[in-house]
Formats: structure tokens, sequence, C-alpha cells
């Protein structure tokens, strides 16, 4: 199953699944029906985490469904306006569901903008497996705002491959200015300094 | 005591507010789109606006366990600037969302054309959106001003009982009763309402359709007086029931008409700090 039709399954057991199959018909059909069922999702769908599909829950996987069911080129068009003017929830729906859509490297503007914000919940939503487009730069400043707004670094997709020389020395400087002021590092960011560097030596 | 605030734009306050609101005991707040005090010249900073409200706000007041709604509108004020009406036509992209609980403030400000036009609009938009409106009074010309808004919102179609009308005084409240519409008092230090004479209105109109709001914003203003409000009943013999249903019960009955009240995560700042999406999220 692709993670899609894995989302569609999942959502299989919940109470309103014809809710889901009459939106998805219509998204296909009529796209700009998509305004409004978007914004409806977690009132129709509830907003509980999905069993069998770790890290979703039933508004956001509606909210991908959703999108993925658009007309192709509509998609990028469509993501794009419904990030613009999407609240938390469904921004964080956009972001978690960039890396099942066909928008190439059109939706990176919008992984910029949740890196801009200070809401923690977008910040992770933004650090999933879309974020392979980031460059490297932009990439290091969003895992050390992580660090700093407390978003467990755990949340960040290929952390471990992507970690660079340049972060540990990002890292390094952060742990002196927290020692500075006698405040611990994050355990998650410490042990992340530590095997970078043992990594160097 | 519980507190619900059903009228106060957080925007405008500290993070200090909020944590001497949720030591006061407000646990839920509901914030109304309005201006500034710095006019608007675009359509752009009304969204963005907006966007605050449904984005950074209710985060920022879920970190003190106060949860958030809000209200949607072009206010009377900016309804008059061409520049800015064109946001009328950006409304239902917001007026659909799980967080917006009304339409508003609409209303009258000086009973201008543009602000028929506009009041009108917005009320067929709370009938097409299944939507509660939340309506302003203006502060000159008050009695005359909530004749015509009444009038105004018995032609709309919309059901009285779908719709707050706000800022009343002595002179305003009896004919808003009688409308069957509700009343929303805004307590302030200094002018529209105080403690005393509210409890005054209540002894004189009973607690039906009773909203009481602190309006706190960017001007003078106190948050923490609908806490006074509470404490001034008690002290004139209202009972802690009578209080908790001015206080509490009314605004939930009112904004839950929306369907999308959602009052589950009162006290809990998990969401937002540890973040169960968070938690959940990334691999």
């Amino acid at each position: 199953m692709t993670p899609l039709e894995r989302l569609r399954a999942a959502l299989r057991d919940t109470p309103q699944d014809e809710w889901v199959d009459a939106a998805l018909t219509a998204a296909a059909e009529r796209p700009e029906t998509i305004r409004r069922s978007f914004a409806a999702a977690g009132r129709r769908v509830g907003r509980a985490p999905l069993p069998g599909v770790p890290g979703w829950t039933a508004d956001e996987a509606a909210r991908a469904l959703l999108l993925a069911a658009l007309p192709a080129d509509r998609v990028p068009a469509e993501t794009g306006e419904l990030y613009r003017y999407g609240d938390a929830d469904e921004k964080r729906a956009v972001l978690k569901a960039l890396p099942m859509l066909a928008v190439g490297t059109a939706g990176l503007p919008l992984l910029h903008d949740a890196i801009r914000t200070n809401d923690a919940r977008l910040l992770a939503a933004a650090l999933g497996p879309y974020a392979r487009h980031l460059d490297q730069a932009a990439w290091r400043q969003a895992v050390l705002k992580c660090v700093f707004t407390g978003v467990p670094l755990s949340a960040v997709n290929g952390l471990g491959e992507r970690a660079d020389h340049e972060l540990a020395a990002m890292l390094a400087a952060f742990s002196d200015e927290r020692a500075a002021a006698g405040r611990p590092m994050p355990a998650d960011a410490a042990a992340l300094l530590d095997r970078l560097t043992r990594e160097e030596a | 005591m519980r507190i619900f605030d059903p009228h106060i734009h957080m925007t405008s306050r500290t993070t200090d507010d909020y944590a001497r609101m949720a030591a006061a005991g407000v646990r839920a707040v509901v914030e109304p789109a309005f201006w500034l005090g710095q006019p608007r010249t675009n359509p752009g900073s009304f969204t963005d606006y907006f966007d605050s409200l449904i984005g950074w706000e209710p985060y920022r007041a879920g970190q003190f366990g106060i949860v958030h709604h809000a209200t949607i509108a072009l206010n009377p004020k900016e309804a008059n600037d061409p520049r800015c009406r064109p946001v009328l036509d950006l409304l239902p992209r917001y007026l659909d969302k799980d967080r917006v609980v009304a339409v508003g403030e609409i209303g009258y400000d000086s009973m201008t054309p543009d602000e028929d036009d506009a009041f009108e609009r917005q009320l067929a938009l709370a009938l097409e959106y299944d939507l509660p409106a939340l309506v302003h009074t203006p502060h000159r010309d008050k009695a005359h001003g909530t004749r015509r808004t009444l009038e105004v919102v018995a032609a709309s179609g919309l059901a009285p009982e779908r719709v707050a009308v706000d800022h009343l005084n002595e002179v305003t409240a009896d004919i808003v009763r009688d409308s069957g519409c509700w009343m929303g008092f805004s307590i302030y230090p200094e002018t529209k309402m105080s403690p005393p004479r509210m409890v005054e209105i209540l002894r004189r109109h009973g607690l039906d359709r009773m909203l009481v709001n602190s309006a706190a914003d960017w001007g003078i203003s106190d948050p923490l007086l609908t806490l006074e409000t509470g404490r001034a009943m008690l002290a004139a013999g209202f009972t802690d029931d009578d209080v908790d249903r001015v206080l509490w019960r009314n605004p939930v009955e009112f904004y839950r008409q929306s369907g999308r009240l959602d009052l589950t995560a009162i006290g809990s700042t998990e969401r937002t700090f540890a973040g169960s999406s968070i938690k959940r999220g990334g691999s």
C-alpha cells in the first residue's frame, strides 16, 4: 500500500466514511469544493489519532486525501491557497501531506513560512520527509530552531544522515551559550552533538 | 469561579494578562475581529490579522490553559474605507474554520450607507455559514443606533437568539431584551459599563440571555473586570450558581449555537507545549 492508501484504509473505520468518499469525489470533479471540505474535515471525521498510522490524526488524513484527490494540474495552486488561508491545523495537514503530493518543489515556500513561525506544531510538521528540498543552510537553521523552541529532534526526518559538521559547530556554540547562562542543553541535542563530535574525532 | 470572556481582544494583550486571567479563573475566551486603533489600508492587512486570530493567538492562549475561539468580520469603522471593503469577498475563506464561532463584530459605527451594506451582507453570511452574529453598537448616538441595529437584524432572517448585541447600557438594554437577541455588556474601568451598574442591570432584567465581557483591547481596559463583576454580584446577594450562569453557562450557550465551540482542551497545555502531535510526528 502507498502512504495515501494506508491513510484511506485507516479512515474506513471512522463513522464519517461516507462523507470522506463524497468529499473526495467532489474534489476530483469540482476542485473548488475543497475550500469548504478541507476546512470542515476536523468537524466531520474528528481529530483522534488514527490507529495503524502512527503520527497521523483523522483530520490530517482526510485533508491529505482531499489534496491528493484534486486534478493534478490544480494541486500546486490549491495546496498553496489552502495553506495561505488555513488555520494551524489545516496548515499542519498541508505540510504533512506535501511528500505525498505531485508538487515537485512548489511546496517549498510553505516550508519556509512554517519554519519562520514560532508555532512548534508547524515547525515540527515542516521537518518531515519533504524537508529534503530545503537547502542545507535553511535545514540547519530549522533544526537549531527546534532545539531553541523545545521541539523534540525526533520530529526531524533523516536527522542522522543529514546532520553535518556545520550543524555540530552550531550546536556546540549553543551549548556554550547555555553553559554560560547556567542552563542545561536539551538531552536530545546534547546527544546529537556528542555523536557528531565523536564522528569527527 | 470559572469565567468565559465572550469578547476580548487578546492580540492586544501581553502574556502577563494571560497569566493573570488564568489565575483568576478565565478558562475560555472569544476574540472578535475588530479594528486596531491604527486604520488598515488594504485587505491583506485583514487576512494577516484573521490568520493570527485562528493561528497564533489560540496557540498563545493554549500555553496558559485557556481555550481561544474567534469571530471574523469586516468591522463597521473600516467598512467605510473603499480600500478595505474587498475583504468582504475573502470572509468566506475564514467563516468555515473550526475555531470561528460567529460573524463579528459587525454593526454600526457612524451609520453610513457603506456600513448598512457591510452589515446586511455579513448578516447574510452568518445565515449562509450557519453562524451566530456578534453585533457592535455605536458609541455615539447609541440609542438610535441600537434601534436601527435591531431593525436590520430583524429584516435579515437571522433568528434573534443567534444574535448578540453588544456594548449595551441602561438606556439600550430594554429594547434588546424585548427583541429576543442576547444582551452584551462590556465592563470598562472608566467608560461603557462598571461592575456596580452591571449588578443593577442584572437585578432589573434577570439573567436570561445576559453576556458580560471585558472587551479588553489596546485602550484603557482590564481583562479581570469579568471577575470583579462576579464578585460584585456575590456581594449584592446573587448566588454562586447565578454567577456561574452569567460568566460561564450563558456565553457557552450562545456560542455553542455555532456547533464549533470546543472546550475539551481547557486547562491543558499539553497540546501546545509538549504537543501530542509533535510527540507522534516525524520519524
